[in-house]
């Protein structure tokens, strides 16, 4: 053990530290992937399909070429032996079905938007504009959009190289894993038994950075700078789809514009752009416009969600049934396959639940492929888990937090072993909660909500809460390995001592706007005692940081920050040895404190580690036999994830004659362990509310019957602007993570796994009093006021049916009845 | 091709561009104003908002030709010649009013023209007047603190308070 580990510093973590990363980007100093020219560079445009499902019969590019300033046109023909496959890196199954998903469509496009056809020209402008020159024949195919419809007998499929529309049904089973109790004793001997249908609408992740990449052919090689999470998988995925000796593919992820799971997979765009680049030996760029990435990027949720609670009459839960239909869209693609499986293991949540079955399908449709977006299957099981918890209140009379507090793990019972299998380190769901609960004030609110019941006042008001978990810190390599996924969870770090005493920092995270390089500087500068400022982090590139497993599933941080600490520890034993020999004294008999080793007993004589790191650098007075570097690498294999956890509380007022909601207050209190930065922190749960909040109010992407995407732009895909949404309250509760020497755990998708059902709780307790038990997302003004006025409210009223006139977010008519009164 | 004469962060520039072309892709593509950022289709995100002759403007709704004769501020001659921060630029940083930045340059002009038309605005008034520019990163909340810091109403950082 080193001093360091017995006795951290603590002089940046948990301050609230200004980010290194802003000035440039304050003052418009940025290398987005767009701004990039090279010489002789040339632009890309993409024909893509408007049609859902067909048969392309013809291409006819002749004209395109004749364009002014078009360099070439490419088909999926062009392209066919060359391109390979999207790859899909998580097998769920070992018979899941993966029909291969093509980067420029060959024979047959399968959703709206697929690319046809790319124009290369010298500018964007010229390039887009030839566009209109290609003509194409499609013959069309059926649209296959209602995922219950799609795995009927005699369904059209959606490829014809599959024997269904089924990829995959991925199954787990408590009693059967040894976890649990039996699933079927459970729901045989229920006193009380309450079941629902949810609908987790299809989400756009909607970054506000289109998508762009630039490729440049060096010798065999390529250099390609892309809008990605992911420049080290991208490398990686990218030698293996095209043939490219990884040793020759140099990724870049330049300013990343935000991503929320958008930029994780390896995409269409990136694929074609390599090949025409290197079809034509010229650096090529494409960008995506806004109505492209809406359209063809990947997008999120969209699953039909069939939930059994059992209970006994005093509210003791004994058994969830879960059932999943996943659209995978109409391909898998990178993680698509896996973000339910992910939700698998959370919809038991904070809760003693004694019997446990889920069991998901995974189902091509015709729609745009579905993958992460923040959360990505945690968000919907913990919808589905806090909604279904209300509902069980409901039927039972029992106030929704008593249920609550009845049946979750008490902060006595940590270390816990859910029913699932997963061990949660840490928790401490009372403090949270009674936190919550006094900052919002929830005496007074349900006091006044009495009281306009009473009164029938044109306004109400409901409350909902949401007392959440999740697992996150992605992953033990080891349970990784066990889900099939095609990766480990680790995370690298390299740590370089310069002469001058700075620090040098390589981390394999790569940042697209969380606070990186100043969370890690903190870090940094507590373990080796250095000065914040003197510390730069380098990442985001595979030829200075080459190794590394990127950022996503709040895991930079958890994993990529204890590698860090891993290295900076070595780097304070390689220095111990040093230290000892410049201040003549024995290694044991030193100490390491605040950046300083020094002879226990005689505080006078002490060297700096940037003292130790210049005599390193000279090497000329080193001990016999040690290597003239402080430099050290770490790779850190997490042994658990990190169980973040805490409860929101949402008060709507809902106008019952325009049945438009208002958050009247939303406050929530998060323990994410011990904060590095509470200015980070409080910035990424303000944003993750807020992506929560759109799900429940605001944003969904609807397909009509035809398959197209209506909402296609942002005048129809509507993220909240700044005036729909209130000012949050945020606290927290510490209770510091036993997994990691840290003891932090992931906060970047939190706010949005705990905020949806928190609102959608909240509106359906103001419904609840004219007969309403669910609400389909997102709850518009018009979904609540027919909710009101809808008539058969007993089945779930207007509420739990879309908009009239039959569109097909989410498999249309099949999904408008709500599973009901309790059976 | 028309020919424009157009002063853009304190420099005057004549060039020749198709009647077609916009304001932001007369920025960017041309003479490498690249600070200034398009991040949508539809004149919805704000992420180009400029300052077009003293009014904020999207540079997307702006065709290049109706600059002619203009003066154009974009996010990269707010600060001075000394590299000094404008007010609003210092508030993003000090309220973590940004996170991956990309909306940043239009929400920094957009609040910069807000509060040069209302100095002393409410929070509702500063919600609404940055309506049209959208952030998918921080939620507005710190983009509403740093208004109302750069308004002289705030002088507390971020209100963690655990």
């Amino acid at each position: 053990m080193t001093a360091v580990e017995e006795k951290p510093a603590t002089l940046q973590i948990g301050q609230p530290r200004k980010r290194k990363e802003d000035r440039h980007l304050i003052t418009g100093r940025t290398t987005w992937c767009d701004n990039m020219v090279l010489p002789g560079m040339l632009h890309l445009a993409i024909l893509r399909s408007p049609m859902a499902h067909a048969t392309i019969t013809s291409i006819d590019t002749t004209e395109a070429k004749t364009r002014p300033g078009v360099v070439a046109v490419y088909t999926g023909q062009d392209f066919k032996d060359t391109q390979g496959n999207l790859p899909c890196a998580w097998p769920v199954t070992p018979d899941m079905v993966n029909p291969g998903a093509p980067s420029l469509a060959v024979t047959q496009v399968n959703h709206v938007g697929e690319c046809v056809a790319v124009v290369v020209a010298r500018t964007k402008a010229a390039a887009q504009d030839a566009l209109e020159g290609i003509d194409v024949e499609y013959e069309p195919l059926p649209a296959i959009l209602d995922m219950e419809d799609a795995i009927k007998e005699g369904s059209p499929l959606v490829h014809p190289n599959t024997a269904s529309n089924k990829s995959y049904t991925w199954a787990f089973e408590a009693g059967a894993a040894g976890t649990g109790a039996p699933i079927d004793d459970a729901l045989a001997n229920a006193e009380v038994t309450v079941k629902r249908r949810f609908i987790q609408q299809r989400l756009i992740p909607a970054f506000m950075e289109p998508r762009s990449t630039v490729v440049q052919p060096i010798g065999e090689g390529v250099l390609v700078h892309s809008a990605t999470q992911i420049p080290h998988i991208l490398r990686t995925m990218l030698a293996l789809t095209l043939g490219i000796e990884e040793q020759k593919v140099r990724v870049v992820a330049p300013d990343v514009g935000g991503g929320f799971g958008g930029k994780i997979p390896v995409t269409p765009e990136e694929v074609i752009t390599t090949l025409v680049a290197r079809k034509l030996n010229k650096p090529v760029k494409y960008t995506e416009s806004r109505s492209e990435s809406l359209m063809s990027a990947h997008h999120g949720r969209d699953q039909i969600q069939d939930i059994t609670i059992t209970a006994k009459r005093d509210g003791t839960v004994t058994g969830l049934d879960v059932h999943l239909l996943a659209d995978m869209g109409a391909y898998l693609r990178l993680v698509g396959p896996g973000v339910p499986i992910l939700g698998a293991f959370m919809f038991p949540a904070i809760y003693k639940i004694p019997a446990y079955r889920f069991v998901c399908d995974g189902i091509f449709t015709t729609k745009t492929a579905t993958d992460a977006y923040r959360g990505a299957g945690r968000p919907e099981a913990t919808y589905a888990i806090e909604r279904i918890m209300d509902e069980l209140a409901a039927e039972l009379g029992m106030d929704p937090m008593e249920l609550r507090r009845k049946n979750w793990i008490t902060h006595e019972e940590f270390p816990y072993t859910m029913v699932a299998g997963l061990t949660y380190d840490s928790g401490n769901y009372e403090a949270a909660t009674d936190k919550a609960l006094e900052l919002i004030g929830w005496d007074e609110l349900r006091a006044e909500q009495k009281q306009r019941r009473e009164s029938n006042d044109p306004v109400q008001i409901g409350l909902g809460i949401s007392t959440f978990t999740e697992m996150c810190g992605l992953a033990p390599s080891r349970v990784l390995g066990s889900l099939a996924y095609g990766a480990g969870g680790w995370e690298s770090a390299s740590v370089r001592m310069l002469a001058t005493g700075k620090v040098e920092v390589v981390t394999g995270a790569s940042a697209h706007g969380q606070g990186h390089e100043t969370a890690f500087s903190q870090i940094v500068a507590d373990q080796l005692g250095v000065a914040f400022e003197d510390v730069e982090i380098i990442h985001g590139d595979t030829q200075s940081s080459p190794k590394g497993l990127d950022t996503y599933g709040s895991r930079s941080l958890a994993v990529g920050g204890i590698a860090i600490v891993k290295a900076t520890e070595k780097v304070i034993e390689k220095a111990r040895k040093i230290a000892a020999h410049l201040l003549e004294a024995n290694e044991d008999d030193l100490d390491f404190a605040a950046g300083s080793f020094s002879v226990k007993g005689s505080p006078g004589s002490a060297v700096s580690i940037g003292e130790v790191a210049f005599a390193t650098f000279m090497a000329h007075n080193l001990p016999d036999g040690v290597e003239p570097s402080l430099d050290s690498d770490a790779v850190y294999d997490p042994e658990n994830f990190s169980f973040p956890h805490g409860t929101h509380l949402c008060a709507v007022e809902i106008d019952t004659e325009t049945g438009f909601t208002k958050i009247r207050k939303y406050v929530c209190v998060d323990d994410i362990g011990n904060p590095i930065n509470p200015m980070i922190i409080e910035g990424q749960v303000h944003g993750g509310l807020a992506q929560g909040i759109a799900q429940a109010l605001f944003e969904e992407a609807v397909y009509d019957d035809d398959g197209n995407l209506t909402t296609g732009t942002f005048v129809d895909y509507t993220l909240p602007s700044a005036a729909d949404l209130p000012s949050f309250v945020t606290d927290r509760t510490v209770t510091p993570s036993t997994s990691n020497p840290l003891g932090v755990k992931g906060v970047g998708e939190a706010g949005t796994i705990a905020s949806t059902p928190a609102v959608i709780n909240a509106v359906v307790d103001a419904l609840r009093q004219y007969g309403v038990n669910d609400i389909q997302m997102p709850a518009t003004p018009e979904r609540v006021w027919r909710a009101i006025h809808g008539g058969d409210t007993a089945s779930g009223g207007g509420g739990a049916h879309r908009a009239e006139g039959g569109t097909n977010a989410y498999g249309g008519a099949s999904t408008s009845t709500s599973d009901g009164a309790n059976s | 091709m028309t020919k424009i004469d157009v002063t853009v962060d304190g420099v005057k520039y004549t060039d020749d561009v198709e009647p077609r072309t916009l304001l932001v892709h007369y920025l960017r593509e041309q003479i490498g104003k690249v600070g200034t950022v398009v991040g949508c289709d539809t004149s919805n995100c704000g992420a180009c908002t400029v300052d077009l002759d003293g009014q904020s403007v999207k540079s997307c709704t702006v065709l290049a030709v109706q600059a002619d004769g203009s003066e154009v501020t974009t996010i990269e001659g707010l600060a001075d010649e000394d590299g000094n921060l404008h007010p609003m630029q210092t508030a993003f940083h000090e309220q973590h009013a940004l996170q991956c930045g990309f909306c940043t340059p239009g929400m920094i002009m957009a609040c910069r023209d807000l509060l040069k038309n209302n100095p002393n605005p409410s929070e509702e008034e500063i919600r609404a007047g940055i309506e049209g520019n959208l952030c998918r990163c921080t939620g507005y909340q710190n983009i509403v603190r740093a208004v109302q810091a750069a308004a002289g109403n705030v002088t507390t950082g971020s209100g963690v308070s655990a």
